[in-house]
């Protein structure tokens, strides 16, 4: 099937050269960091992970967000997403690459990486989030090969394909909750400190997710003639607005706790978002202004049914729940640090090209494999929805 | 890779048995386990030496109205000096113990009446050896673990930089190496090791003088101010100070059990 990838336009290939160049640059940038250590970076001893972390963290709701299609497919038997639960997959399969190397690019000795396999330790949350990626990844490599495969020798997919999708489902749900752990189990960091960070975090991934995958559908029909069907867009945008109403409703309930009780280590961290001196302030209520307008427009049937508005829409969703899960949520948790003290971070320029290079091997990933899939779909000419 | 690790630890003057136990995965199980077993059927290959310091649980107890600005400094430049902590300044700065002042150091526990002597003093902080630590719990290779005598170590040599027990530490007490320190170390003192680029390091209660039968070096510079014994020993200089005077830990509410008391 790899065949498929390799044959394309000028145009394409035009798009994964610009993506080799990014990596290759970023290459170059993390070859200096590997030199020279995280000093080039914009973290510090008060915040200790930074730009990277945090991307690793949304986009581990990224990947959650595949199930979004897998689920309503795999359990309710619902058709309209036959046809793209593997774009679901493959775009999981694409986040779990990142958030991999999200994570060894923050190390900070990255040639002790098989340290985490040989003295497994149990105890920590980073070792399940260890497991829980791969095995994600994996599963979601095995189901969606096969089911394509399946697809393209024109033969319904093997019963054992669908059990490993059926795992597949609480297994989503699993990587986003431990990543959350990673966080909420720090009795320290009040920010961090509350048991609604993991169905927060779910829900937000659900919001990007699949927003994520509307936009990727849009350009798909444009590149490529290739239509998801206008009845799984709609019930997708629905999932984007009931996921996201649900992210913001239990951020309105975290802060009601925080300030309503006053206690004091767990507000300042909010007063520092929303209304310090830091330079995260604006970005803080970019989010909530972006959230805020996508739940209303989603929520109108005219808005939300109108498929040339609904990716720009999604656009909104996804950059208002980044900014508060991929910029504000990490940061956010370590000012003030454990002596109350107020130490400001911003990524480097260094950073962030390393950042963008692991979006474009990311993005070369998801471009392969939806070339793919492309691909057989119009070999067997399913390119529209029946 | 278990026997080399054993080294390590039997070098480092200690009993093995404290890797795995403690955790929350093995607090069930029943004692004697096979690691332990194991680690006791090694202990007989390695002896402590006879001079080291031994303690059922160390502590210290840092009595803050005798330490002024320049001791402070002193302490934590002699702590420094002989652990090859780098002179790095700046955010992305390296310290073990450093003279902060009472609200930073105790965030919720003050008030704004608190007296002129206290506002003013300089208040060490250091690593908290707790009983119930979170950086060893979040560490995912064990880099960071805690000894039989309650000593929280680490393993410059395991630690792959994920920086986790620097998110769980609630009092601020570890630092990166975010740079090669080597170049900022004024003179490299051979009896303990300096650390490579991207890993973490901390107060590790001297355990290496301890080894050799000496005092931490901030107990020795601190002119009586800091004591350091045996908690578990009731009549121990740091129990009888402790029984003596009115002292507090850093958040208490947290559940970590600091060893570290202050006198305040």
């Amino acid at each position: 099937m790899l065949e498929k990838a390799i044959n394309g336009s000028s145009k394409y290939w035009i798009w994964i050269a610009s993506l080799l160049l990014i990596i290759g640059v970023a290459g170059l940038a993390w070859m200096k960091q590997l030199d020279q250590g995280l000093v080039i970076t914009g973290m510090s001893r008060d915040v200790t992970w930074g730009f990277y972390i945090a991307q690793f963290t949304f986009l581990v709701g990224v990947a959650a967000g595949g199930v979004m299609l897998v689920l309503p497919y795999y359990l309710h038997d619902y058709k309209a997403f036959g046809r793209i639960t593997v774009l679901g997959e493959f775009l999981a399969i694409a986040s779990i690459v990142m958030c991999l190397l999200f994570i060894i690019a923050d190390m900070g000795f990255p040639s002790r990486l098989m340290n985490v396999i040989i003295y497994a330790s149990p105890d920590s949350m980073l070792f399940w989030d260890m497991i829980v990626l791969n095995g994600y990844l994996f599963l979601n490599i095995l189901v969606g090969w096969n089911v394509l495969e399946a697809e393209r020798n024109g033969v319904p997919a093997k019963k054992w394909v669908k059990i490993f999708a059926l795992i597949s489902i609480p297994w989503a749900f699993g990587i986003h909750t431990v990543t959350a752990y990673l966080y909420c189990g720090l009795p320290g960091r009040g920010f961090w400190l509350s048991a609604i960070i993991a169905p927060r975090f779910l829900a937000s991934a659900f919001a990007a997710g699949p927003a994520f995958l509307i936009i990727l559908a849009t350009i798909l029909k444009k590149t490529t003639g290739f239509d998801s069907g206008e009845k799984a867009l709609r019930t997708l945008s629905k999932i984007v607005c009931y996921a996201l109403i649900a992210n913001v409703f239990f951020f309105i309930c975290e802060v009601f706790v925080v300030f309503y009780s006053q206690n004091p280590e767990h507000m300042d961290h909010f007063i520092y978002l929303f209304w310090g001196t830091g330079n995260l302030v604006p970005f803080m209520w970019a989010s909530m202004i972006l959230m805020v307008t996508g739940i209303v427009l989603l929520l109108i049937p005219k808005y939300r049914n109108n498929l040339s508005l609904l990716p720009w829409i999604c656009g909104i969703v996804f950059i208002g729940t980044w900014l508060d899960k991929g910029l504000g949520f990490v940061t956010g948790g370590f000012v003030p640090n454990p002596l109350h003290e107020y130490t400001e971070y911003a990524p480097t320029a260094l950073e962030l090209v390393i950042s963008m290079g692991i979006f474009a091997t990311g993005f070369l990933v998801l471009t392969l494999l939806f070339k793919m899939v492309v691909g057989i779909k119009q070999e067997s000419g399913d390119t529209t929805p029946h | 890779m278990k026997e080399s690790r054993r080294k390590f630890l039997k070098i480092a003057g200690v009993s093995a048995i404290g890797i795995g136990t403690g955790s929350v995965l093995t607090a069930f199980a029943s004692s004697g386990s096979k690691e332990e077993k194991a680690a006791q059927a090694a202990g007989a290959r390695f002896k402590h030496r006879a001079e080291s310091l031994k303690a059922g649980h160390w502590g210290m107890v840092i009595d803050t109205r005798k330490i002024d600005a320049d001791l402070a400094a002193k302490i934590q430049e002699t702590c420094h000096s002989i652990h090859n902590v780098p002179g790095i300044e700046g955010k992305q700065e390296l310290k073990w113990i450093w003279p902060s002042d009472y609200k930073h150091v105790f965030p919720m526990q003050t008030n704004p009446y608190v007296s002129e002597q206290l506002k003013k003093a300089p208040i060490l902080a250091l690593c908290n050896h707790c009983e119930n630590p979170p950086c060893v719990r979040v560490c995912p290779t064990k880099a960071t673990f805690q000894r039989e005598d309650g000593i929280i170590m680490m393993d410059f040599h395991r630690c792959i930089g994920c920086r986790f027990c620097m998110a769980g530490c609630p009092y601020g007490a570890r630092s990166f190496n975010f740079r090669d320190p080597k170049p900022f170390i004024k003179e490299m003192d051979p009896m303990y090791p300096h650390r490579m680029i991207g890993v973490v390091e901390k107060c590790n209660f001297c355990d290496e003088r301890l080894a050799r039968g000496q005092m931490p070096a901030c107990v020795e510079v601190s002119k009586g101010a800091i004591l350091f014994g045996d908690l578990d020993d009731p009549d121990s200089n740091v129990r009888k100070a402790l029984r003596a005077n009115t002292t507090i830990r850093r958040k208490p509410s947290l559940g970590t059990s600091p060893s570290v008391y202050y006198i305040v």
